[in-house]
Order: structure tokens, then C-alpha cells, then sequence
């Protein structure tokens, strides 16, 4: 049947031969599929990557465009005790916030990694702080801080612990604390939910095996959990640090960088000189000034990938 | 054939959790009672609380009558007395807060498909087709997930006003795939190549084409891993906040986390009970969606992360 159908058909146009050879290439159809992806990239991502670093070496405005002014932005910001001030602050916040995010979510993943009742009810509350969105659960922070209703002040004062009520957003110790503790209260589920994923593919025959052994609970820990789970603490650590540190949204809502820039991270810095003091390039600039800090981030990302080649046995 | 195909899969996916069910019981009948209970019931009952004060803060603050809200003094603050819905009808009939919502809801949806719809192609280009330097554009692809937010945005802004979108819903529903499509583009990579070939391999010898592999046997096989990488898509273009702070002017264009920190918060008099209620009221549609399909999130998140 098949022969005679063919006899029948007349020969394929030249137009239907060519697309039929170009459903068949891998590589054209592969760039057809990819070309929906790769333009929404190259024009909104690339693209503006590129314009961004240009902008910083212009003195371009809002409603203006820039001429080249060479590195005079960067020359300004040296100088600028508070663009250092920020650098130092973005340093703090980033670093505090994650160790703390990593050792409180790395305990609430063993413990949730524990044969416990009602533990998908867990596991989804749990995620609850980062599903919500970051600058509404801010804003709740805001209330618990206010300087006269805080609900924190009141329950301490309750207690006894404390005699009058602290000044959480006010005071520039107590504003960098409290933005770093809000932080971390958004971080702590990603980390720990990532982190009991990486726990459930550790097999338990190597706890029963290290067990047999006589390890100790310590010794199971830190010989047979943190090795196998290096890995994935390197990945979720990376997307962490990044994440922390280009927030924006968490300092924009408690203190917009107050009180006197004690809370100012590089990216509320450069939209405050950006966007509200409308100097495009100079906020371009501050933007720019982040590049090689979240590139250091990455290429410890990718070191910690390569450990992980090391520890399946090398090869690949 | 399919069919079978697919059925073995779901068994092996079964077979697959109940194993890890019995594993995950493991040595724990090892430790005694107080023991468990000092080491890991005390200790989930802390970070329990403090993961969930400030939602309970928030929606006790918006049905809290305004005299109780401050007057500590008499009124346990942890408590509410005479609940009241004025904060909510206030934010519904008083504010543009309803505008906001739909906006949210408009923008975040058309984001979500232009991003999946991009994404589906890419990846089974990527991961399936295996055209030369696939496995350079995927690395790129995840380089591109790593670009954040905070140093595009300025230059978008330049871009957005040059197009002439600033101040429209485009400009969002353009500039939300820079991170959803690398994101769930790196998400269906993973599912996808979780499909055994032999099922492609049956197709392309009765003849299919590729568009009828992906339509026909991909997709439908694939729809777990679609509908968490919507909500995650969906999810995060909810909680945007940087573009849709810079890229929107006016108040009737605005999402609801710009919206309720710029137009509800006005002079030195915070109305906490409205500024609760519209976090609590923008916070319940993520929160609803991500209930029906927590074990979609928690499992792809397993999925992701296993590779």
C-alpha cells in the first residue's frame, strides 16, 4: 500500500523539500525553538546588561541622554563616604544575614527531616514566609518594629526584660539588627526546605552503617551528613548570598537606607540616586559596582560544583 | 503504547516515594521519648511560632477596631475583642486597592504564559534536540538567572521609556521574563529529561515530527512539571517589586505590593488596620494557589535540586 500511495503522489515541491530538510536538522529546528526565549532575553537581559555598564560612563539623566564622561562617575564614588558607607553595609548584611540563614535553616531541615506526625503539614507552613511577598510581609515587619506600638517592645516590657521601649528603625545599631532579623526570617525557608532535599538523598544505610561503627550522633553528622551535603549547601548558599545581596526590597520598605544611611545597600543606593535623584548614570554606576561581587558568588558556585564532580568519583 | 509507557512511569514514581516513606523512617525508634522532645519538638515549636507571628500580627491588626489597636493598656494586644470588617471595606471601597489586585492578577498571568510558552521551546530544544552548543546556551541560560533585578533596572527604565511603555502593563508583562524564563526554562529542563527517550524513539519511527512529539507525547507528560514551574513563574512575578516600582507612575496602573506601601501609607498617620488587611488580602492569592499544589512545589523543589 505504502508503495503504490507513492507511485500516486506527485514529486515534492522544492519549498516542501527545504522545510521538510529543515524539520529534520537538529540545529535549524533547535533555533527555531530556541528563538522565542533567546529574543526576550537579548532584548530585556543582554541588552540592557550592556546599556547598564554604558549609562556608567555617562552623565545621562532622566529625560536626557548622557555623553561619555569616562570613569568620572566611578572617580566621584571613591570619594563618596557613602557609597562606601553602603558597600560596607551591603558587606554586613549579606554576610550576617547569611550565616544566620544558613545555621537556623540547616537545624529546621534536620529537624524536619525527622520522622515527625503531620510532616507535609510542616514542610507547608513552613514555606509560608517565602511564598508571601517580600515587601507585605515587610510591611508587617514595620508594624511589629514601630517605635511606639511594637508588639516586641510590649511583650519584653511584659516580661520584665526590658524597661523601656527600643527604638528598632531608629537608632542605627538597632535598624541594621532588625533589617538583618527580617531578612533572615524570609531566608530561612528557602534554605531550609532546599536543604531537606538535599537530606532525603542521603541513603539511611550509611547511618546504620556509620552507626554499627560506633559513630557517635556528632560523628554521623559531620562525617556522613555535611559531606554528602556540601554539594547543595554550596548551590542554595550561592543563590542565597545573591539574593541578599542585591535586595531591595526589604530595606526600601522598613528604612528606605535610614536612619543617616546606616541601612543604604548598594542597590537602594543607586535607585535613590538613579530613579528619585534622577542621575541615571551616577545609579548605573553604583549598579555596575555589584557586577564583580556577585561574580566572585559565582565562580564559588561553580567551585563548589566542581567538588561535587570530584565526590561522584571524578570522570564526567 | 503510550499509554503503558506513562502508566509505568506513574509506578515507578510511586514506588519511588514509598521508598523514600520507609527510609525516612530510618533509626529514629533509636531515640527516647524526652529526648525527641528536647531535640526536636521544642525546637520545631520555636521556629514554628516565629515563621508564623507576623502573619497572625497582621491579620489580628486588620480586624482589629482602631481604639483597640493602640490602647494597650486595656486590650490584650494578642487578642482582638469587638473584630471588626471596617479595615477590609475600607481598603475595598475607599482605595484603588481592587484596581491593583486585577492589575496583579493581569500582569502576573500574561508574564506567566509569554515565559512558560518560551520556556517549553527552549528547553526541549536544549535538553531534546541537542543542537550544537546546547549545552553552552543552557549554562547561559543559568547565568541569566543569576542576574538580578537591581542592576537591570535602571537600564530597562531608559529602555521602557524609549519604547514608550513606562507607565503601561507591557512594560511589566515584557521585563517579568528576564528571570521566569531562565528560571523555568532551568525547571522543565530537569522534568524533561526525567522522559525516557525510547518514547521519542517509538514516535519519530511511526513518523511523527517533533512538533508532534512535544504536542503529543512531551507536554502531557510532562504537565506536573509545568504547572509548578506556572506557579513559581506565577509567584514571582506576584511578588515583583523593583520594575513595577520604577516602570509604573500612576496610581490606577500600579500591582499591589507598590500600590499598598506608596498609596496607602500616607503623612505621618499610619491606618495599620487597612496596611494590614491589603498585605493580608495580597498575600492570600499566592498563598491559596501554593496550598492546592504544596506537594508540587516541595517536590519539584526535590526534583531541582536532585539533579
Amino acid at each position: 500500500m505504502a508503495v503504490s500511495s507513492a507511485a500516486v503522489q506527485p514529486r515534492p515541491s522544492i519549498l516542501s523539500r527545504s522545510l521538510s530538510l529543515l524539520a529534520d536538522s537538529r540545529n535549524a529546528l533547535g533555533f527555531g525553538f530556541m528563538l522565542p526565549a533567546a529574543a526576550l532575553l537579548l532584548v530585556f537581559l543582554t541588552y540592557p546588561l550592556g546599556l547598564g555598564i554604558w549609562l556608567g560612563f555617562t552623565d545621562a539623566r532622566i529625560g536626557r541622554p548622557g555623553i561619555f564622561i569616562g570613569i568620572e562617575n566611578y572617580q566621584y564614588l571613591s570619594d563618596d563616604a557613602v557609597f562606601w558607607l553602603s558597600v560596607f553595609n551591603t558587606l554586613l548584611y549579606t554576610i550576617s544575614a547569611s550565616i544566620l540563614k544558613f545555621a537556623l535553616g540547616l537545624w529546621l531541615a534536620l529537624i524536619l527531616n525527622q520522622n515527625l506526625p503531620f510532616k507535609s503539614f510542616f514542610r507547608a507552613i513552613v514555606l509560608l514566609p517565602w511564598v508571601v511577598p517580600t515587601v507585605l510581609s515587610a510591611i508587617a515587619f514595620w508594624w511589629i518594629y514601630d517605635s511606639q506600638f511594637s508588639i516586641l517592645s510590649w511583650a519584653l516590657m511584659e516580661m520584665g526584660l526590658i524597661d523601656h521601649r527600643i527604638n528598632f528603625l531608629g537608632d542605627p545599631e538597632n535598624a541594621r539588627a532588625s533589617v538583618i532579623a527580617a531578612n533572615v526570617w524570609r531566608g530561612i525557608p528557602f534554605v531550609a526546605i532546599t536543604l531537606l532535599a538535599g537530606l532525603q538523598t542521603i541513603p539511611q544505610s550509611l547511618y546504620e552503617a556509620a552507626t554499627l561503627d560506633g559513630a557517635s550522633r556528632w560523628q554521623l553528622f559531620r562525617f556522613v551528613t555535611l559531606p554528602l551535603l556540601t554539594p547543595i549547601i554550596a548551590i542554595t548558599m550561592t543563590f542565597s548570598v545573591l539574593f541578599t545581596f542585591t535586595d531591595f526590597q526589604l530595606i526600601y520598605v522598613l528604612t528606605r537606607g535610614g536612619p543617616v544611611n546606616a541601612t543604604h545597600l548598594m542597590a537602594t543606593l543607586s535607585f535613590q540616586r538613579g530613579i528619585s535623584g534622577g542621575q541615571l548614570g551616577e545609579g548605573a554606576a553604583i549598579a555596575v559596582a555589584m557586577i564583580p561581587f556577585l561574580l566572585a558568588a559565582i565562580l564559588f558556585s561553580y567551585f563548589g560544583l566542581q567538588r561535587r564532580k570530584w565526590q561522584q568519583g571524578g570522570g564526567d | 503504547m503510550a499509554e503503558i509507557k506513562r502508566a509505568e512511569i506513574k509506578s515507578a514514581a510511586i514506588k519511588k516515594t514509598k521508598r523514600q516513606e520507609l527510609d525516612e523512617g530510618g533509626m529514629g525508634y533509636l531515640q527516647s521519648l524526652p529526648r525527641r522532645v528536647v531535640t526536636v519538638y521544642l525546637p520545631l515549636l520555636v521556629f514554628v511560632i516565629v515563621l508564623l507571628f507576623p502573619f497572625y500580627w497582621m491579620t489580628i491588626t486588620a480586624i482589629k477596631p482602631n481604639h483597640e489597636m493602640t490602647d494597650y493598656a486595656n486590650f490584650n494586644p494578642f487578642w482582638v475583642v469587638h473584630p471588626t470588617f471596617e479595615h477590609i471595606r475600607y481598603l475595598l471601597f475607599d482605595t484603588s486597592y481592587p484596581g491593583w489586585l486585577l492589575n496583579t492578577i493581569i500582569i502576573s498571568t500574561a508574564a506567566t504564559f509569554l515565559s512558560l510558552l518560551a520556556a517549553v521551546f527552549a528547553a526541549y530544544a536544549i535538553e531534546r534536540l541537542r543542537f550544537s552548543g546546547a549545552r553552552q546556551v543552557g549554562l547561559a541560560i543559568f547565568l541569566a538567572y543569576l542576574v538580578p533585578p537591581s542592576i537591570l533596572f535602571i537600564p530597562l527604565s531608559v529602555m521602557v521609556f524609549n519604547l514608550g511603555l513606562y507607565d503601561t502593563p507591557f512594560a511589566l508583562i515584557l521585563t517579568y521574563p528576564t528571570f521566569l524564563v531562565p528560571f523555568c526554562t532551568w525547571l522543565l529542563m530537569g522534568y524533561f529529561r526525567s522522559i525516557p527517550f525510547e518514547l521519542e524513539e517509538c514516535a519519530l519511527i511511526d513518523g511523527a515530527s517533533r512538533w508532534q512529539i512535544l504536542m503529543k507525547i512531551v507536554l502531557p507528560l510532562s504537565v506536573p512539571g509545568l504547572i509548578s514551574a506556572g506557579i513559581f513563574a506565577f509567584t514571582l512575578s506576584w511578588n515583583e517589586f523593583i520594575y513595577a516600582l520604577t516602570f509604573i507612575q500612576s496610581s490606577e496602573n500600579k500591582t499591589v505590593p507598590v500600590g499598598v506601601l506608596t498609596e496607602l501609607v500616607r503623612s505621618d498617620v499610619y491606618e495599620w488596620g487597612a496596611l494590614m488587611a491589603g498585605a493580608l488580602i495580597g498575600s492570600l492569592p499566592v498563598v491559596v494557589l501554593y496550598s492546592f499544589f504544596v506537594e508540587h512545589y516541595v517536590s519539584s523543589m526535590t526534583g531541582a535540586v536532585k539533579e
